[in-house]
This record gives C-alpha cells, sequence and structure tokens, in this order.
C-alpha cells in the first residue's frame, strides 16, 4: 500500500464513513465476535470508569490547592497563651496592637462557642473550655497591602510575650505541594488510562482483523475498496469503545455523585466530586474514547490491508 | 497481455513471455497439468499478482498501474470462481451472493438475488449458511456471488475440480449460457473430456501452459 494510498483512508474519510448511516449493512461483512465484543466494551467501560475518578481527583486536589494557597495566604492566627491572670490582659493588649498594625483589614477573637468547636475533634462535644487552660485564638485577616508578620511578631513579642503569631505558611506550603502533586498525578493517570485503553483496544482490533483476514482477502477479491473494509472494523471498534466508556462514565458519575456531601462530613475526602459546570467534564471521557478506537482501529486496518492485495 | 512474464520471489519464473488477447464473447479454456501456473495466470488476470515484466492491460488500462481503489474497480468487472470457494461462512447463502453489491455501496436488488438464487437452482438453500452447502452447491453459489455485478469477464479456476460429472455439466451449462449472453469466459480445467463436451455447445478456444509457455491447444481437442 502506497502513501498516497494509505492517505485515501484519512481520518475525514473514515469519519464520513462512521458517520454515514449502514443502509448497505457493510458492517455485517464483519463476523460477529461475541464474547470478544463483551471483553472490549467492559474494559472500555472499566477504563471509563477508572478515569472518572482520576478526573475527579484532579479536579478536587486542583480546588483544594487552590484554596489553601489563595485563601487562607490571606488569614493568619495568633495565640495568647498565659497564666489566667494575664490571659485578659495581653489578649487586649493584642488587640491593641492590630488596631495600629498597617496592612491588618479586621481582627477578631474566637469565641468561645466557636473554639470549643475546633476542640470537638479532640475532647468531643461540652467541653468545658472556660475550665481548661486553652489559649485564646483571634483571626487576622490582611488587607490588600499585605502586612508585615516579621514585625507584627517582634511587636507582639515586646508588648504581650504570650502571643504568638501563626501566618499559616508552615503547614500550608507542603499541603498545598501535596495537593499540586496529587492533581498531576490525577492527570498522569488519566494519560495512564488512555494509553492503555488505546493499548487494549489495538490488541483487540488487531487479534479481530488477524482473525478476519480471509474475510478481507474475499472483500478485496469481490471489489471491496479498502475504505469499505477499513470502515466496517472502524465502525465496530468505535462504537463499542464509546458504548463501553459511555456506560462506565455514568456509573463512575454516580458513583461520584452518592459520595458524601461536602458539608455533612467536612473533611478533605468529601471534597472528591464535581461541582457546577465540572460535571460536563466526565462527559468528554465517551468522546476521548471513542476517538481512541477510532485511532486505534485504523492503524490496524491500515496494517492489515497492506498485507492483502 | 503482452510478453508477460511472472516468478514467484526468489523463484525461477514460472510463466514467461506470455501473450493474449480475450475478445468481448470469447470463451477460453486453459489446461495444463498440476503445478503449470493456470491459477498463478489467472491471478494475473485479475491483478492479484503483478508480472515480473511485460505488460497486462485490462479494459484499456495497465493493471501495474492502478491504484488499490481502481483494482477494485476492476475486480468489480471480473466475476472469479475459485476451486476452494470463499465465502463469508457467517452470511447466509443469499447475502453472500449479494455481497460484491453491499461493498460496492449498492442497494441490494432482492429480486435479481432471487432469480440468480433460482438459476443456479439454489432458491431452497437462501437461508442457509456456507458451511451447510454440498461441494456442488458451493460452486453454483460461488458462480452467482461472480455474475451479481454483470461483470464483463467470468473467471473459473477450476471449479469443476471436486464435483462429479452430473454437476461439472451444470456448472458448465451455466458458463455456457453466460458467454451467451455476451460474456468473455476463462475457464481453467484439467478435465479434456468437459472441454470435449463444451466444445459441441459453444465456439471455445483452448489454452494450455506447457513449458512455462501459454500455447493454443491443437485438434486433439
Amino acid at each position: 500500500m502506497t502513501r498516497r494510498e494509505r492517505t485515501k483512508l484519512d481520518l475525514s474519510s473514515l469519519w464520513r464513513g462512521l458517520t454515514r448511516p449502514d443502509n448497505a449493512g457493510t458492517d455485517r461483512v464483519v463476523p460477529p465476535t461475541g464474547f470478544t465484543a463483551q471483553l472490549t466494551v467492559f474494559a472500555a467501560a472499566a477504563m471509563a470508569f477508572l478515569a472518572v475518578f482520576a478526573l475527579a481527583l484532579a479536579l478536587a486536589t486542583g480546588r483544594l490547592a487552590e484554596r489553601w494557597s489563595s485563601e487562607l495566604a490571606q488569614s493568619m492566627t495568633i495565640r495568647v497563651s498565659a497564666p489566667p491572670e494575664q490571659i485578659d490582659d495581653q489578649t487586649v493588649t493584642v488587640m491593641e496592637v492590630l488596631k495600629t498594625t498597617p496592612g491588618v483589614a479586621s481582627s477578631r477573637l474566637l469565641a468561645d462557642p466557636e473554639v470549643e468547636k475546633l476542640l470537638e475533634p479532640w475532647f468531643g462535644p461540652d467541653v468545658p473550655v472556660e475550665a481548661l487552660p486553652v489559649p485564646r485564638l483571634i483571626e487576622v485577616t490582611e488587607n490588600r497591602d499585605g502586612l508585615d508578620a516579621e514585625a507584627l511578631r517582634l511587636r507582639l513579642e515586646g508588648e504581650a510575650p504570650g502571643a504568638v503569631l501563626d501566618d499559616h505558611t508552615g503547614w500550608r506550603a507542603p499541603l498545598v505541594a501535596a495537593a499540586s502533586r496529587l492533581r498531576l498525578l490525577g492527570l498522569f493517570s488519566l494519560v495512564l488510562i488512555g494509553a492503555a485503553s488505546a493499548a487494549m483496544i489495538t490488541l483487540a482490533a488487531k487479534a479481530s482483523l488477524a482473525a478476519n483476514g480471509q474475510v478481507i482477502k474475499v472483500l478485496r477479491l469481490i471489489g471491496a475498496r479498502d475504505i469499505t473494509i477499513a470502515t466496517a472494523f472502524v465502525r465496530r471498534f468505535t462504537r463499542r469503545a464509546a458504548a463501553g466508556a459511555a456506560l462506565g462514565t455514568l456509573l463512575g458519575m454516580a458513583a461520584i455523585w452518592a459520595l458524601p456531601a461536602v458539608d455533612e462530613a467536612g473533611g478533605f475526602l468529601t471534597g472528591l466530586g464535581f461541582q457546577g459546570a465540572s460535571w460536563f467534564w466526565p462527559l468528554l471521557i465517551p468522546v476521548a474514547a471513542a476517538a481512541i478506537g477510532f485511532a486505534a482501529t485504523r492503524a490496524a486496518a491500515l496494517r492489515m490491508l497492506g498485507e492483502v492485495r | 497481455m503482452q510478453n508477460l512474464s511472472f516468478g514467484y520471489s526468489g523463484s525461477e519464473p514460472l510463466l514467461t513471455d506470455l501473450s493474449l488477447t480475450l475478445q468481448p464473447g470469447s470463451f477460453h479454456f486453459l489446461t495444463g497439468p498440476s503445478g503449470s501456473g493456470k491459477t498463478t495466470f489467472l491471478r494475473l488476470c485479475y491483478a492479484d499478482l503483478l508480472p515480473s515484466s511485460g505488460r497486462m492491460s485490462a479494459f484499456g488500462e495497465d493493471v501495474a498501474t492502478l491504484d488499490r481503489d481502481r483494482i477494485a474497480a476492476l475486480r468489480r468487472r471480473v466475476g472469479v470462481v475459485h476451486q476452494d470457494t470463499q465465502f463469508l461462512d457467517h452470511l447466509p447463502v443469499a447475502e453472500n451472493i449479494a455481497l460484491p453489491q453491499i461493498v460496492a455501496g449498492q442497494a441490494v436488488d432482492m429480486q435479481s438475488i432471487s432469480d440468480l438464487l433460482s438459476w443456479v437452482q439454489l432458491s431452497q438453500a437462501s437461508r442457509a449458511l456456507p458451511p451447510e452447502l454440498s461441494g456442488g452447491e458451493r460452486q453454483r453459489a460461488a458462480l452467482a456471488r461472480a455474475v451479481i455485478m454483470s461483470p464483463d469477464v467470468i473467471i473459473a479456476d477450476e471449479p469443476t475440480g471436486n464435483l462429479d460429472w452430473d454437476m461439472s455439466m451444470r456448472l458448465l451449462e451455466l458458463l455456457i449460457e453466460l458467454n451467451h449472453s455476451g460474456k468473455s469466459v476463462l475457464f481453467a480445467t484439467h478435465d479434456l473430456n468437459l472441454i470435449r463436451a463444451a466444445k459441441q455447445h459453444v465456439q471455445a478456444r483452448v489454452l494450455r501452459i506447457a513449458g512455462r509457455r501459454l500455447q493454443l491447444a491443437g485438434a486433439d481437442l
């Protein structure tokens, strides 16, 4: 088969063959493959199911990294730990200091019920905050100009020795890095799933074409054009890949939908899902699977037809 | 074909210096001992093989210059009946006969299929699968498939090799009928009795491949 002849099996010709109704019943020239066909559909469905989760992971970690890096970067916490007779004075001092510190948009002393809620995971409900030597917590929000954390830290050291400024960078940076890495892993998994799907469909298509070598030879002898033969195989495998992937995608989306809502548990894993318009992203998976099936079968058909005159 | 030679790669030439023109409406028998190159000669005729040297033309076109689509178009004008009839075993006989129309993207003419099945006396087997047919039925089905596109030339490669005398005569009669309707027929066989019987009904030339060359057989036939 010459280069010029290979180009006759170009994508647009095959696409036309694929989308045009098969009134002549050309698809029937390819023998039914029964169990092999079911395996292809199953494998495509399994890959699509996994792809939905990889996509959800990539999107969720992306959101998490975004939130941790932007929202938390605007906030700081001041923890006031002092003997009971000094803690009120030092808290007042800190609030005064904050009022005169450039870059502070707002500051707020967390009320006892809020502190109680923060401690609840460790001490259980109804913890008597007032009976425990619990530090006072002050939430500080930066304005757009930003504040000089080091200067504030030195000032607090002088005026309220029990106050410690936590600008979250210590724990935020590795979390942001982890979330970004997880997003990368999710995207890499998607690429791997796509490549594995292509390999699987190529193997199935090659096996089918090899098993039907005699059929292809007969079809050529009675005057079938390459495009007619290739379309019959490409159509079959593209449809199988798309149908399997559609099924797997729907199941994957249903599984994601059934995960607990963020509000219910509030943990990290509950954020693993799609939000708003991102629910449309998984719908691209069957389209991608069909494209992979199309390309993989076309390549296998080209090789096989090249061996038959 | 003009001064055509052919040899499989790495082997001695099997056919050398062949020249022949098939006139429209002619009937040719092709004989020769087994292994003399009859099937190779026929494969050259429907562009399944290309000559090593010389020129092979079909319907005014040099076969060596045809691309794969034009080879496909050429094969739609040449009906071939093989000794080992090749069918798609998952399709019923009627659909196998309709295959050339199907792959050409034409609407299947059910009346033509029905007429052809009746002509080759296979009406009762239209829904049968090819493996369920006898040797004679398979050859007749192959002939029906070969003529469904109303080709200009019918090439039959030892179609009676596995058939008894009566069935061979029946197939021969069908080919003679086709010839009388204007088709050119090239019929490879080593059954000289069949050739003698045919010559009582049709004006046929007998070609023989011997010593790698094509000869016109003498009056002994």
